[in-house]
């Protein structure tokens, strides 16, 4: 058991896993400190992994495939931004409705498309995103012991690489720069940045947009990186997951990513013990599976304390107080 | 004369069917301090939002230093050098003092620069002006009077000339309000010009050299202030002449009606919110507690009423111990009313007709109905009886609750609470965004209910309602009571134990 617990390969397994995640967070994190509750984060993933698998598959060029698939995710986001910032809708019930769309579409037009039943053909190699190796760290896999752990750190997909340098790129745009600096305003009074002369709705427009583009880079690395194809429902949650980490983060950015790793990190153990034995009884794949999203209920309801989201969250702009 | 700092031109704007600026043209002098006065809803503060860009005019024209402009935003007024005080402040509270000044006037893409000049030149500001204020500290938790002073100093960052400020003192004691007043009269002094909206005649009196008055969407009347009266811009206001002046006789207090003794409610952060009050009511009295709003007052009154379960003490009402067990219906019954602070969220349901606002927490007496019946005529009825009595207006029982202005909506309550005739009245802020004339009867009302020998126990901010109205006056700060005095007592007196100041008795 604890072989699998802290073996090397259950870290980089990790590190995979929890990348769509930090994706993910980000997205939310840029959306909902603007003030924009975010629920359709598991939705623009999804369409964004079908959209990668789909062009793909057709184009044969990762890069392609990313640069359709953030198109997409934007397309929603901007349905999203028009139900909730110009016609003040509900942010839940526009999100919810992202997320059933996605998946309804996914499924048909995969159908349609590819005739396997809502699957993707599996990609070819040279639809694959580079692999990027850590210089001279093939030198450290030979130290014994701590080798191979240092040496999770490379060999990963460059979009592994992206998410981890997005975290910082977040933090520091959120606390130093002037558009950070309005955003966080404009989650929590919308009234003060208005009498700032600051138009709200150009800047919670720009959140939705980071936050379109974000999710397309999750969906992307979730069909093409890490699965090599799409399949429906394949996001499974995460977007949800993503959120759970976001406010487990209290809406930071580097909390995010730890989060986010603890979420990878358990879906990765999860993913290993398939087959695992207590003695002579075998321990049901689903109880595993569940892991994760048993930890995410026991954290949310438990471990965290008090957490507060940019006040403003969830509530439309209008001019009257 | 020189050019003036603002020239307002028939400005007109309408709300769907409600008329909220008509052709309104208003000059005000560069270098002075320029009062704007109206009740509630005569459109001042509409007429302010469209001088800072925030409301658009639908006809009219803006002048600022003799030429025309076109202010369609914000930050059109603010490059006008036209800054905002709002009611309502416009501030993140999770930020720094630094971070909220500088919020819009970032000047590069990146804050570092403009955060470092903020803070020599709010050190500036602050040694000009009088206003110090710690830059690294959090807004939000600052008091409502520093937080004052930081929308202030962010006009003037902003580079502001002439500044609005609305209902100013709403929030602040009357020492904070006399520092807000020095602060002014040297911004006039170095040549800024102040619009200063108010419904409060006396300020206007104290520091504005002109004064224009508003009602009902038209700009009725200019005065030079030296030149004009308390009680003729009263009537401008109004349009008729009101008693300002409470006419009420000597009390004569009888039995003890309500006791409160060493009462302690502590919130869910286990802070003492009232903290050992003990007071006493008795009949044919008014009491009243003063105290800036957020002092404890609103969690005393909860308790009494039976809102709210008191961590420890007693209360006892007519000789019997009700803390720890009552519930508000079954103190109604027993003869104790309730007007509550908050009229919009408390008083009545703005959702509702008011009949059936009328009858809250009177819904199940016999005569309304039998069982869980509710006879909808007899409850229109006794409504329009009871708005016939207070003077409300419109008298029309099914017409919603929200449709009917502040000081009708406290009538309509103050009906439904005085018609049960009871033994002690409990009220919260009375005339909190009533007009004048609604004021004068309220007050009317409360008395004639006082000589009739009830118990009255009043809380207001408003000081010179409470020092009007009351046969006793109880200071509350912090949660605890800081003094008490009657009637006659000083103001100076009673503003200093509202800040938290306790001396001795006044020399």
């Amino acid at each position: 058991m604890l072989d699998i617990l802290l073996s090397a390969e259950t870290l980089s397994s990790t590190i995979r896993m929890s990348v769509p995640l930090i994706f993910a967070c980000l997205a939310g994190l840029w959306s909902e400190r603007s003030g924009i509750v975010d629920i359709g984060l598991e939705g623009k993933m999804l369409a964004a992994a079908f959209t990668a698998a789909a062009a793909g598959a057709y184009l044969g060029s990762p890069w392609l495939a990313l640069l359709l698939a953030i198109g997409v995710s934007i397309l929603f986001s901007l349905v999203h931004g028009y139900a909730a910032i110009n016609q003040r809708g509900n942010q839940v019930v526009s999100g919810v409705a992202i997320n059933m769309l996605a998946a309804g579409l996914a499924v048909v037009l995969g159908n349609e498309w590819f005739k396997e039943g809502g699957r993707t053909p599996p990609l070819p190699p040279e639809a694959q995103f580079p692999v990027f190796h850590m210089p001279g760290f093939s030198a450290i896999q030979s130290i014994p012991v701590i080798g191979p752990y240092i040496n999770v750190l490379s060999g990963h997909s460059v979009l592994v690489y992206v998410a981890f340098a997005l975290v910082p790129l977040s933090a520091w745009g959120l606390a130093k720069t002037r558009f950070g600096l309005r955003l966080r305003a404009v989650g929590e009074n919308p009234h003060a940045v208005d009498t700032a002369g600051i138009s709200v709705t150009k800047l919670r427009y720009q959140a939705i947009l980071i936050a379109g583009v974000l999710c397309g880079f999750a969906g992307t690395y979730l069909s093409v990186a890490l699965q090599g194809s799409f399949v429906r429902d394949m996001t499974a949650g995460r977007g949800f997951m993503a959120l759970a980490a976001l406010i487990f983060a209290n809406w930071r950015a580097w909390p995010s990513m730890w989060a986010c790793l603890l979420f990878g990190y358990l879906q990765a153990v999860g993913l290993r013990m398939q087959g695992f034995k207590i003695g002579a009884v075998e321990i049901p794949v689903q109880f595993i599976n569940m892991l994760p999203y048993v930890m995410t209920v026991v954290l949310l309801a438990g471990f965290i304390g008090k957490s507060t989201p940019p006040r403003a969250s969830g509530t439309p702009y209008t001019k009257d107080r | 004369m020189t050019t003036p700092a603002i020239e307002l031109i028939h400005i007109d704007k309408r709300f769907g069917p409600v008329h909220a600026n008509k052709d309104v043209t208003l000059s005000v002098g560069q270098g002075s301090i320029h009062g704007i006065i109206g009740e509630n809803g005569a459109g001042k503060s509409t007429l302010m939002s469209i001088l800072f860009g925030f409301y658009a005019a639908d006809s009219g024209e803006i002048r600022v230093k003799g030429q025309p402009v076109k202010i369609k935003s914000s930050s059109d007024a603010i490059a006008q050098g036209i800054g905002m005080v709002h009611q309502h402040f416009m501030l993140v509270d999770p930020f720094t003092v630094l971070e909220n000044v500088v919020l819009g006037v970032e000047g590069g893409a990146l804050i570092g620069p403009a955060l470092a000049k903020a803070r020599s030149e709010l050190k500036r500001l602050a040694d000009d002006y009088d206003m110090q204020v710690n830059p690294d500290a959090i807004v939000g938790e600052l008091p409502v009077g520093l937080q004052q002073r930081v929308e202030i100093l962010k006009a003037l960052y902003k580079g502001a000339d002439v500044l609005i400020l609305d209902e100013p003192t709403g929030v602040l004691t009357p020492d904070e309000a006399d520092h807000l007043f020095r602060i002014l009269g040297t911004l006039r002094d170095q040549g800024k010009t102040v619009i200063l909206i108010t419904h409060k005649l006396r300020e206007i009196m104290a520091i504005t050299d002109h004064v224009s008055v508003m009602r009902r969407g038209e700009l009725v009347a200019n005065f030079e202030t030296k030149d004009t009266s308390v009680d003729e811009l009263a009537e401008a206001m109004v349009g008729r002449s009101v008693l300002l002046h409470v006419e009420k006789g000597k009390a004569t207090p009888g039995e003890m009606v309500l006791e409160v003794k060493d009462l302690v409610w502590r919130d869910s952060k286990n802070v003492a919110r009232v903290d050992h009050v003990s007071f006493s009511v008795r009949k044919g009295e008014i009491v009243g507690i003063a105290g800036v709003s957020g002092n404890g007052q609103s969690e005393l009154l909860d308790c009494i009423a039976g809102i709210t379960k008191p961590t420890s003490g007693e209360i006892i009402f007519e000789g019997k111990s009700i803390g720890q067990l009552a519930d508000p219906r079954h103190l109604r019954e027993e003869g104790l009313a309730h007007v509550p602070e908050d009229r919009q969220h408390r008083g009545l349901i703005t959702a509702f007709d008011a009949s059936e606002s009328s009858i809250l927490g009177w819904q199940f007496e016999e005569e309304l109905g039998h069982g869980f019946r509710l006879n909808r005529k007899k409850v229109v009825e006794s409504c329009l009886r009871e708005m016939k009595e207070f003077d409300v207006r419109p008298a029309n029982p099914l017409l919603k609750s929200a449709k009917f202005s502040g000081g009708n909506q406290q009538k309509i309550i103050l009906a439904r609470e005085m018609s049960s005739n009871p033994d002690l009245l409990i009220i919260g802020q009375p005339t909190r965004g009533v007009d004048i004339g609604a004021i004068e009867f309220i007050h009317k009302r409360i008395i004639e209910l006082r000589d009739a020998g009830k118990a009255i126990l009043l809380v207001s901010v408003e000081l010179d309602e409470i020092r009007s109205l009351s046969d006793r006056i109880i200071v509350m700060f912090a949660g605890k009571v800081m003094g008490e005095r009657d009637s006659s007592a000083d103001e100076r007196d009673i503003g200093l134990l509202m800040a938290g100041v306790q001396k001795g008795v006044a020399a």
